[in-house]
């Protein structure tokens, strides 16, 4: 299944990048039931990596408690304008998708 | 070196090898996207969650905080924020008691990205939220009670 990109926004600010990713992805979490009383199967994010010109500042790992089309936010030192931030993810079903933007 | 680091998150040993994995992981980052903590996310107490983790008594830490709303909604979308003054935090994790699996997410923070991470989680019902922050090989922790009005669960 094709996935939509993130939503990847990245500003410095003194010496600082902040980071705000949103991520399209439904995050089942295997616990819920559908209208037939199959129980629908989780499907969720993993692992997640931001690199900041190829020098990782984030990994992240997710449990299915991290909501339907996840948020989030960082910050890390350094990074300049037009700096290159790249955040790839991979799901339970070994989905993976990789987004790229540019510090403002 | 892949079988290796799979022995050691088994074995749960101390907090000194697991720094070792965190330096690896950030020597290595393709290394980080091929190494699920499957115990950590499929343990379902606190206590196991922790264990899971490496991190089996924290402290609790004035210098650790827990953002979010004293009461949310809708429980399938919670923003909670972690943020830690300690030096040298190498390790973020939000932790949900009452929920089926305590742990939401863990986050491994390489050297120059500040202790400061917000995302948004599930919760079924209310509960304690836990921040644990790994600063040099010690663990502390910080909570928050949120109270949930809806669920994040079948909703």
């Amino acid at each position: 299944m094709a996935t939509n990109p993130m939503k990847i926004r990245a500003s410095n600010k003194d010496g600082v990048t902040e980071v705000k990713v949103l991520i399209s992805h439904e995050m089942e979490t295997g616990q819920r039931k559908d209208a037939a009383g199959a129980i629908v199967p989780a499907w969720f994010i993993t692992e997640l990596s931001a690199k900041h010109n190829d020098k990782l500042v984030l990994a992240g790992e997710f449990g299915t408690a991290v909501s339907k089309n996840p948020y989030l936010a960082f910050k890390f030192k350094g990074g300049a304008k037009g700096d290159k931030i790249a955040v790839s993810w991979k799901d339970n079903r070994g989905e993976t998708r990789s987004d790229e933007a540019a510090i403002a | 070196m892949n079988n290796q680091r799979r022995n050691v998150l088994k074995t749960g040993s101390g907090a000194a090898l697991l720094s070792v994995l965190a330096v690896a992981g950030i020597i290595k980052p393709g290394m980080a996207l091929a190494d699920w903590n499957k115990a950590a996310f499929d343990a379902k107490s606190m206590a196991d969650t922790l264990k899971a983790l490496g991190a089996a008594a924290p402290a609790d830490s004035k210098d650790v905080q827990v953002t979010g709303p004293d009461i949310a909604e809708n429980g399938a979308v919670v923003p909670v924020g972690v943020s830690s003054t300690l030096p040298g935090v190498t390790m973020v994790a939000i932790l949900i008691e009452k929920n089926p699996n305590a742990l939401a997410a863990s986050f491994t923070l390489p050297e120059g990205t500040e202790a400061n991470v917000q995302t948004r989680v599930k919760m079924g019902q209310t509960s304690n939220v836990y921040a644990l922050v790994k600063s040099g090989d010690k663990f502390f922790m910080a909570t928050k009670e949120i109270k949930v009005t809806l669920g994040g669960c079948g909703g």
